[in-house]
């Protein structure tokens, strides 16, 4: 007891003393709705250092063609997704397996990737660069010539990290790329209005109808959670909601055996899932290589949701009607799928009425940020 | 984070799980002959339920589809699997042909226990015509299983007391239940266990499956066979001898004399420790860690099924419990009985939650 009692006490205090820098603007606290941003001790966050990792997550030499950036499937205008596309285009308009999720709030992560195959923004943003299907490096040598190079960037990471050319690496790079991401942070919403400072005014009738579904008979905010002060809307937690697996339900033992034989080396793995669409549905198994895993992803973030159709790992839900329509079906996007064999305990039909489903959408809705609302209407409400 | 580091937060954060694929030899290798370690799966208590028409209650049916998908992943293969009783709940035709279909997706050979809530129906009829005999036995890779029916009772209490076999059926089923009548295997099959063992030499390990422990627990959920001590003598002459049992939907283990006790998890639902009886001071059944609050969100927490490890004759049980924290329970040679690999010492207990 008082081990654990104790441990938990060192645990509070280390994200207490994470939490103090806040990530938005460094001394700036937390827009309305969300925690202060955990920043690692290691990577403090300073306007220079943000600066220069806004500079690389825009960079496009570091594809193989020239061509892609981090934000080409994360851009602002799409509320940081790439939105529409069900799964994004890299290097010449090849596709992977995975919808873009967004990277707004992502700092609130404590994995990321749709199978928290990393465990943190630093470590995930040297991937994608040599991933053959995204910007298909084939190491990162390219990169660390361009910022060895450029003038600009010399400068800029003398400026930061106090290294010269010769000595700036992919670490000092990583870390400048989370450091800027850790700044794209979205609360102040509507429901953040109307849950945390008491403004009726801020929800419509049907929204408030649509919030009481949410926390109660759609059973939502058992993932999507909202605490006493705050709201990320995910529980960093995996679960099998029957996407995706369905497509090789028959085939997953003889998949995942071969998966298990295989014994692949992270790097494989991070390649595998995002150009094997079979073992892409494996979900968190091909992490944990636990049953748990089977056909589980990430609880996402609900903020914003309605700027970043479609939805769900592999993008297959078009429309937030149709991905409510797919809990209220207990897991199955059509009433009459096979229920997956490894579907999460907690999935189960809600019985909801079509009046229902649509309060919930509206309150879905209600979750856009004060500056992101001028892109909503583009996509997702499924009306 | 440097790769070291990603692997070894990716290793940390999966690797109970990981284990829990790769059924793990829970006691080291000294010398045997490893040709004779093998392992099997355990999944019982089902208690599929029919509510009308094609209508089953989908929590019970999603429970033992879950357990079959994921037994039929295990690497290496078990070499078959063991269904321990209560595959229906009321007994109906219905709920054990739903049931065997369920069971009939195993890759795996399949024995199966009969329950109480299969039996006291049609007293094991149509579970017969399904699965066979309702006790037998079979030797593998040098170990002597049995199977017994340890849920018979009383014969007037079976024949003469009930107007209609669902009554009969409904009576058994409760808890706490006045009208009910304690569990047995009863004299004719202890005479046909005896035979049976008569041919088994006495260094064979012996294996024993039944759906209630033969073992005295309490009374009152018969969680407890009538006649345990007639067959625990019967088993005695033996060197090693394990007692695997359903019934009680909770881990336990417990160890008289030469017998390992070991109980499995349900895929329907968790019970708790009957309170009652630890209150008194009493040094068994072992139970350290007891069983928490199911979560009333998440219908799987508190469920499970086992990857049975038999090495050198001795069971190690490693359960697959959802959202949780994995446990194996394995036989120490050392202190001669079953042991939490986890959990045995006291300073590595997680204390139960005590108030909701």
């Amino acid at each position: 007891m008082n081990k654990i009692y104790l441990a938990s006490l060192a645990l509070l205090a280390a994200v207490v003393v994470m939490s103090i820098p806040a990530g938005q603007a460094p001394g700036s606290s937390p827009p309305l709705g969300l925690p202060p941003v955990p920043v690692p001790e290691g990577n403090p966050q300073t306007p220079e250092k943000v600066a220069l990792g806004d500079k690389l997550f825009h960079d496009t030499r570091f594809s193989s063609t020239g061509e892609v950036s981090c934000a080409t499937c994360h851009a602002a205008e799409k509320a940081f997704t790439d939105s529409p596309l069900k799964t994004s285009e890299g290097i010449n308009k090849l596709t992977g397996t995975r919808n873009a999720p967004t990277v707004l709030n992502s700092a609130y992560m404590t994995t990321l990737f749709w199978d928290g195959r990393s465990p943190d923004l630093e470590d995930q943003s040297q991937h994608p660069f040599v991933n053959p299907v995204e910007m298909g490096l084939e190491d990162h040598r390219p990169i660390l010539d361009v910022v060895r190079s450029d003038p600009e960037y010399v400068e800029a990471f003398k400026d930061v990290f106090a290294k010269s050319a010769d000595e700036v690496g992919m670490t000092e790079v990583m870390m400048a790329i989370a450091a800027f991401e850790r700044t794209l942070i979205a609360g102040d919403s509507p429901f953040d209005h109307y849950y945390f400072t008491g403004k009726a005014s801020a929800l419509t009738e049907q929204q408030k109808r649509g919030f009481d579904i949410f926390v109660n008979k759609g059973r939502c905010v058992s993932c999507h959670i909202i605490e006493q002060t705050q709201a990320v809307f995910t529980d960093n937690r995996f679960h099998n909601i029957g996407v995706g697996i369905n497509s090789i339900q028959d085939d997953v033992p003889e998949i995942a055996s071969e998966f298990l034989r295989a014994d692949a080396s992270l790097a494989e793995v991070d390649i595998q899932v995002l150009t094997d669409p079979r073992t892409s549905e494996l979900g968190r198994f091909v992490v944990t290589h636990g049953f748990d895993g089977v056909g589980a992803f990430k609880t996402p973030t609900l903020r914003n949701i309605a700027l970043t159709a479609p939805y769900m790992h592999d993008g297959s839900i078009a429309t937030l009607r149709d991905v409510v329509v797919h809990y209220n079906n207990g897991g199955v996007t059509k009433k009459d799928d096979p229920v997956n064999d490894f579907l999460s305990g907690g999935i189960r039909p809600l019985n909801l009425t079509e009046q229902e489903i649509d309060d919930l959408v509206a309150y879905l809705e209600s979750l856009t940020s004060e500056e992101y609302a001028h892109l909503a209407g583009d996509a997702g409400s499924g009306k | 984070m440097s790769n070291q580091t990603r692997r070894e937060f990716l290793r940390t954060a999966g690797a109970i799980a990981a284990a829990s694929c790769l059924p793990m030899t829970a006691v080291e290798m000294a010398f045997a002959d490893k040709s004779k370690n093998f392992t099997f799966a355990y999944i019982s208590d089902a208690h599929i339920q029919h509510i009308k028409g094609a209508e089953f209650v989908r929590n019970w049916d999603r429970g033992l589809i879950r357990a079959v998908a994921e037994a039929n992943l295990l690497e290496p293969k078990p070499d078959f699997v063991v269904f321990g009783g209560d595959l229906a709940q009321l007994g109906k035709k219905s709920e054990l042909d739903h049931g065997a279909e369920m069971l009939s997706k195993l890759n795996y050979k399949t024995y199966c226990v009969m329950g109480e809530h299969d039996y006291y129906l049609d007293l094991g009829e149509y579970w017969s015509k399904l699965f066979g005999d309702h006790y037998y036995s079979w030797d593998h890779k040098g170990v002597h299983f049995v199977v017994l029916n340890s849920i018979l009772t009383y014969d007037e209490w079976t024949h003469e007391r009930w107007p209609t076999a669902e009554q009969r059926m409904l009576e058994m089923a409760g808890l706490d239940n006045p009208n009910g009548s304690p569990f047995m295997v009863g004299e004719k099959q202890r005479k046909w266990l005896e035979k049976d063992l008569k041919k088994v030499s006495k260094d064979t390990p012996v294996v024993v499956f039944s759906h209630s422990p033969i073992q005295k627990i309490y009374a009152g959920w018969n969680f407890w066979t009538q006649d345990a001590e007639e067959v625990q003598a019967l088993l005695k002459p033996f060197d090693d001898v394990t007692v695997v049992y359903g019934h009680v939907h909770q881990i336990q283990y417990n160890q008289i004399g030469n017998i390992s006790f070991n109980a499995v998890m349900a895929t329907a639902w968790p019970w708790p420790y009957p309170e009652s009886y630890v209150h008194a001071d009493v040094k068994w059944p072992n139970m350290t860690v007891p069983m928490n609050r199911a979560d009333p969100f998440f219908e799987r927490d508190a469920t499970g099924w086992q990857m049975v490890d038999l090495d050198r004759g001795r069971v190690g049980l490693r359960y697959n419990l959802y959202d949780n924290t994995d446990r194996t329970v394995a036989y120490n040679r050392d202190t001669g009985r079953p042991e939490d690999m986890d959990f045995q010492d006291e300073a590595d207990r997680v204390p139960p939650q005590t108030h909701y």
